[in-house]
């Protein structure tokens, strides 16, 4: 059976190239990088180099990276360190109400340490406003946190003008870039951010390798005491192999930023303009044109999302359904409840996020299938059948 | 995730439809909660003689309404009372934990489109819109001040209690609590 991944936002497949580099150092080159031995040394530039390689990518200096083992850890890190770092001057933080929940949840557990939030509103497109991040400020506001791009709907924020109002304000700024880095143009210096997520498995590189930018002279509070691995902000043997390849797959993603985002964004508006023509009721969640170049987000209407998903699963296609379907009470998307988009709708949702290896006959594989999907679980919604019934009257 | 079984009522589900002269109709949940069911039944003899459902909802939501038709096709109004959330879920080779809720809508649809059936045999006409008024509204309300649960997951937004599943009938409780508002069971305390 034709095997089709379209989901680039949960994880990218390693790079062959980013699997050569680091298989050295799960093999003769073990050393841990703190040792003062040779194969410790060794370790330590193959870290270094990668730090170089990262920094890169996003424009940085090389002592502003600091690995992590995921991007939830480096959103972790971001908020509660600059939080507990900032707290004389003030326990108030905005976010906006899209935040992934590594963010949205690091916000609950600082709420207990008497930390008070702001949720930032967006509009239909999960667009937020820079005025309203103005507005939202105080006094007492050390942190705003605003992502780069949602990995649900794709849609990228202003985060140049949001990272300027902050400024004016002497207040920090984070983004978690975690979706974007790596396959947009990142430049921390153009952008004005205090601190940034990333993570290497979503530009090619292995799970586990992620860092947050944190630009010098910020103070951070670390959460995992020990040594002096990066700079004794976090302390632990530093995992080289996945280091090494996050540095590679940085490489990869700096040289060819331009002709991978080109076809990644026929692919996606290809998808943007045919599956709506092949299944009615299809609407696009997001924005129309300032969205990540490889995402394509939709709400096909009277269907559930998780129906959707294992049927073309079963046809080879793996893809993920925006809503968190899989938290208990509550089931529909925070982001597109945020955005204004009705619970039915938005059990409907489905995110497609493209990666190098998709061509147009995947494209045109997946219009192919789907559409008898839709038709069999259409007919079997009660949702449906009301929406037959009342269009006959 | 799922069980073979799950899948195969999933990929094949029985009795899919609606049915224009069902003697009981009965409907749970909304698309608020995220899963909708409409049960139709026919009855002969005192005899379930057929099933009809529509289901928006997800995989396991789907296998639920099919193995419940089908477990309840032949069976008695007594017997199909009978089927309960525990039996249909058993039925199906278990559910994941999550989906637990799924296979309580399954059965409260039968049962309500009993209870239509048993409401109009009492009465000589049908009763006006009886399948709409419902206490479906549980399964996404909040158990203690009954306001929405929306926004972050899990947590009330009008009284703020943090929830988790209860462990025996997999509705949202107090995480702190003892005591499951829904079924009574008691959790230890974690």
């Amino acid at each position: 059976m034709r095997r089709i991944y379209l989901d680039h936002i949960a994880s990218t497949p390693v790079h062959p190239d980013v699997l050569e580099a680091m298989i050295p150092y799960l093999k003769e080159k073990f050393g841990n990088p703190q040792s003062l031995h040779s194969p410790g040394q060794q370790a330590l530039e193959a870290i270094e180099d990668a730090r170089d390689r990262v920094a890169r990518l996003i424009n940085a200096g090389s002592s502003e990276i600091l690995f992590t083992s995921s991007g939830s850890e480096a959103n972790n890190f971001a908020l509660k360190g600059l939080a507990f770092a900032n707290q004389k001057k003030g326990k108030h933080i905005v976010l906006s109400a899209i935040e992934h929940q590594s963010i949205l949840h690091a916000a609950k557990s600082l709420e207990r340490s008497g930390f008070t939030f702001f949720y930032l509103p967006v509009d239909k497109h999960g667009m937020v406003d820079p005025d309203d991040v103005r507005n939202a400020i105080t006094d007492e506001t050390v942190l705003v946190s605003v992502m780069f791009a949602n990995g649900e709907v794709g849609t990228i924020e202003p985060l140049q003008e949001i990272a300027e109002i902050c400024r004016d304000r002497e207040v920090l700024v984070h983004t978690d870039a975690v979706d974007a880095v790596g396959n947009v143009p990142v430049d921390v210096k153009a952008l004005g951010v205090d601190a940034l997520s990333l993570a290497g498995n979503q530009f090619y590189g292995p799970k586990g390798s992620a860092a947050l930018f944190l630009k010098k002279g910020r103070r951070i509070l670390p959460f995992i005491d020990g040594g002096i691995q990066e700079g004794g902000r976090r302390a632990g043997t530093e995992d080289v192999p996945a280091i090494v390849g996050m540095g590679k797959a940085a490489d990869i993603a700096f040289q060819n930023m331009e002709s991978r985002m080109a076809k990644m964004q026929t692919l996606r508006d290809s998808l943007i303009k045919r599956l709506p023509e092949s299944i009615d009721h299809t609407v696009l969640t997001g924005h129309p044109e300032k969205r990540l170049p490889h995402h394509a987000s939709f709400c096909v209407e009277f269907v559930e999302g998780e129906a959707m998903l294992l049927n073309l699963d079963m046809q080879g296609i793996a893809l993920s359904s925006g809503s968190a379907c899989t938290s208990r009470a509550l089931k529909a998307s925070h982001v597109l409840l945020a955005m204004g988009i009705d619970h039915a709708l938005a059990q409907s949702s489905l995110v497609f996020s493209l990666i190098d290896s998709i061509s147009l006959e995947d494209i045109d594989y997946l219009l192919e299938v789907f559409p008898p999907i839709i038709e069999r679980l259409r007919k079997m919604s009660p949702l449906y059948s009301q929406y037959l019934q009342e269009k006959k009257k | 995730m799922y069980s073979e079984k799950v899948m195969d009522h999933f990929q094949n589900p029985r009795n899919v439809g609606t049915m224009s002269d069902a003697d009981g109709v009965g409907q749970v949940g909304n698309p608020v909660c995220g899963d909708m069911m409409t049960f139709y039944i026919k009855v002969k003899e005192a005899r379930i003689a057929d099933v009809k459902f529509q289901t928006f909802g997800c995989g396991a939501a789907i296998a639920v309404s099919s193995m419940v038709s089908e477990m309840a096709i032949g069976k008695t109004i007594e017997e199909a009372l009978k089927i309960t959330n525990e039996s249909v879920a058993e039925e199906l080779g278990g559910l994941p934990k999550n989906k637990m809720h799924c296979s309580n809508l399954g059965a409260d649809a039968l049962h309500k489109a009993i209870e239509n059936y048993q409401e109009k045999q009492k009465e000589t006409e049908p009763p006006s819109g009886s399948p709409e008024k419902s206490q479906d509204k549980e399964t996404c309300s909040c158990p203690y001040c009954e306001g929405p649960i929306e926004g972050l997951e899990n947590t009330c937004v009008s009284c703020h209690i943090e929830f988790a599943d209860c462990p025996e009938c997999h509705k949202p409780m107090n995480k702190k609590a003892d005591e499951c508002p829904h079924c009574g069971a008691t959790k230890p305390r974690v």
